[in-house]
């Protein structure tokens, strides 16, 4: 398995200094969520985290190894990334597309094998997307094309998984299917799976560890029911907000307080706690 | 919870096997001859075409006398008069170079095309055939230079050029804020607009001051002409293809990986800025090879990936080297033996034809695919 980890991480883009000085360690085996209010860095965390950004001070190791010293080949077997806007080649099909996953797999002698075929298969079932295969990604709609992309990181066969915000533009029945898929993933194959998301609530429901940001810093981790609080949310979001037991899951769940809709009973409540 | 974890976990356990063993290899080995096909029917067209061009025309060889005068001329055997000429110092190189040209500006501008995801980024259009156009000028108008020199001097333009725009779209980037991965192919093409700008005008200048013969010298060769072809030539451009097509098979891997975007390729494994500058310049020599032997033949690099892709149904670097080599073999042998049947003898130089042809058929290719995605 493998283990990734950030020690003392400075991410920059040119003289701004996005991430500062944060270290952390992905729990393996685990879903783990990142969570932040706008611009507090948690995109450019997850750069850094899967080699896309070189950093300015400081280390991401995976298994104790740094992995911008790693052969970038070697490195894409063991941590996949599914970014926020890949673009797919026009009237490209499911099929290719999620056969370019085995890239990593494959050699300048070694080219498509049998073992190619069965990860496609496998990844396609795994997101219901076998009967899409000989389709033109142009003709999908929003919610199947996200499920294609995620198969394409699934043929990857990767230990490790970072998605930066995966339910971006779906509706929120494909945000839930997303995430079902993901915890599928890590439940099935124990695969370590972090992921920026937008959604607290979603975040809260689906991670078993939680990681906060604010400023380019980390306030705050740990698991979902420890992490998610009214101050969290209020210090990381400026929201106040009202944190409640979910009524299907038992998770946090935030429900906003607002300026127009809070009953008396609840502002004064509020008042009184603060 | 639990009832997350139900259909999909047997299909992650490696021990079971997929349900139609050897059902997908059978299905991939089939489509992949039915997509060859097309490329074979390619390859067949540019070998019809190129045994019209040296047989038929202005002067007409029968195949009997065509392989009697290759063979005496590799054996040194009995030549036959005014044909043995004919063949070996003007049809035969002609076409060979022709070819060669077609299939380099095919590959650089489909390479450039799929790299940048933009059907305009062809050489000829981002300023790198500019680059050619003003170096090789300046050598004829300043220095009085001719045949090797200016070829020379096209080439280090085309490079010069290159290193120029790509400087130029790195320059100030720095990855910005935003991770759209589009971004620096997006500022390269209009970095190249702005340079092919600047080095039209500089060729402009020149024109205006070169006396009269300098300047139609120079006009023929902005043009873009087989006329100067020779076996010399021919086999200065057979080394560098010799070169350069390998270059082309060993990054055309890291180029599909490519056109998901930066950000995925790296995720798969690609080193994005050492790939992307391989594939620059690999195109960018085969661009400038190419022009350094004919001139800029225009719209070949530019037409020959869309044209292809009409054909073959699919991006395909095969495709668009075949399609180049096609269109520079039938716009020469309409241009050396058709036009002058309509214009009282005049023979026309490639590049005129290409040009003239080129223009309304992307307008017509621009004008079908938009009318099919609306």
């Amino acid at each position: 398995m493998a283990i990734l980890n950030a020690k003392d991480l400075t991410l920059q883009y040119e003289q701004r200094k996005v991430v500062e000085g944060l270290s952390t360690e992905i729990p393996e085996g685990k879903v783990t969520m990142i969570v932040g209010a706008n611009a507090c860095g948690k995109s450019t965390l997850l750069r850094g985290l899967s080699r896309l950004l070189k950093p300015a001070g400081g280390a991401v190791t995976l298994d104790g190894k740094d992995i911008h010293t790693r052969p970038a080949r070697e490195l894409a077997r063991t941590l996949g990334l599914l970014p926020q806007h890949p673009t797919a080649p026009d009237g490209i099909t499911v099929r290719d597309l999620v056969g370019r996953g085995r890239y990593p797999h494959q050699g300048f002698f070694r080219s498509w094998s049998v073992a190619d075929d069965a990860a496609v298969q496998r990844a396609l079932e795994a997101t219901d997307t076998f009967g899409l295969a000989e389709r033109s990604i142009d003709e999908l709609s929003g919610g199947q094309r996200q499920r294609v992309w995620i198969a394409m990181a699934l043929a990857q066969e990767t230990d490790v998984l970072l998605l930066d915000e995966p339910t971006t533009y779906l509706d929120l029945a494909h945000q839930v299917e997303v995430l079902d898929l993901v915890t599928d993933l890590n439940r099935s194959r124990g695969t370590t799976v972090a992921i920026v998301l937008h959604d607290l609530n979603l975040a809260a429901r689906y991670a078993d560890h939680v990681i906060a940001m604010k400023g380019g810093r980390i306030v705050a981790e740990g698991p979902a029911i420890d992490v998610v609080t009214e101050e969290l949310v209020f210090n990381v979001f400026g929201l106040e907000s009202r944190v409640v037991p979910d009524p299907i899951s038992g998770t946090p769940l935030i429900v906003p307080i607002g300026r127009h809709h809070a009953s008396p009973v609840s502002t004064n409540e509020l008042e009184i706690a603060s | 919870m639990t009832a997350l974890k139900s259909a999909p976990e047997t299909a992650f356990d490696a021990d079971t096997s997929p349900k139609h063993p050897d059902h997908l290899p059978l299905r991939r080995v089939l489509s992949r001859t039915f997509f060859l096909r097309p490329t074979f029917f390619l390859g067949l067209a540019v070998v019809v075409m190129f045994a019209v061009y040296v047989l038929l025309g202005s002067y007409t060889v029968t195949i009997p006398d065509f392989f009697t005068i290759v063979i005496n001329h590799l054996t040194g055997g009995e030549k036959i008069p005014g044909a043995s000429f004919i063949v070996m110092e003007h049809k035969l190189p002609r076409a060979v170079v022709g070819t060669m040209i077609g299939v380099a500006f095919g590959l650089a501008g489909a390479l450039f095309q799929t790299m940048l995801r933009n059907p305009l980024a062809s050489p000829d259009i981002i300023g790198i055939s500019y680059g050619a156009s003003a170096a090789a000028v300046t050598a004829i108008v300043i220095f009085g230079a001719s045949g090797a020199v200016v070829s020379g001097a096209a080439l280090g333009g085309a490079l010069g050029v290159a290193a120029i725009i790509y400087a130029i779209s790195r320059g100030g980037s720095g990855a910005g804020g935003g991770s759209r991965g589009n971004a620096a192919g997006n500022r390269l093409i209009l970095a190249g607009v702005g340079i092919a700008a600047a080095l039209h005008a500089v060729v402009n200048f020149l024109m205006t001051r070169a006396d009269i013969r300098t300047a139609a010298d120079a006009l023929i060769w902005l043009n873009g002409s087989l006329n100067s072809a020779t076996w010399d030539r021919a086999g200065v451009l057979a080394v560098s293809l010799l070169v350069l097509v390998p270059a082309v098979i060993a990054l055309a891997g890291p180029l599909r990986i490519l056109e998901l975007g930066d950000d995925a390729a790296a995720g798969l494994g690609i080193r994005v800025n050492a790939a992307r500058l391989g594939l620059v310049l690999t195109a960018v020599a085969l661009a400038a090879v190419a022009t350094a032997a004919a001139g800029p033949v225009a719209f070949v690099a530019f037409l020959a990936g869309p044209i292809s892709r009409r054909i073959v149904r699919k991006p395909s670097l095969p495709a668009s080297a075949l399609t180049g080599a096609l269109i520079v073999l039938l716009a020469d042998f309409f241009a050396s033996n058709i036009a002058p049947v309509i214009l009282d003898g005049t023979v026309l130089p490639v590049g005129v034809i290409t040009g003239a042809l080129g223009a309304p058929f992307l307008l017509w290719l621009l004008v079908t695919s938009n009318r099919k995605e609306a």
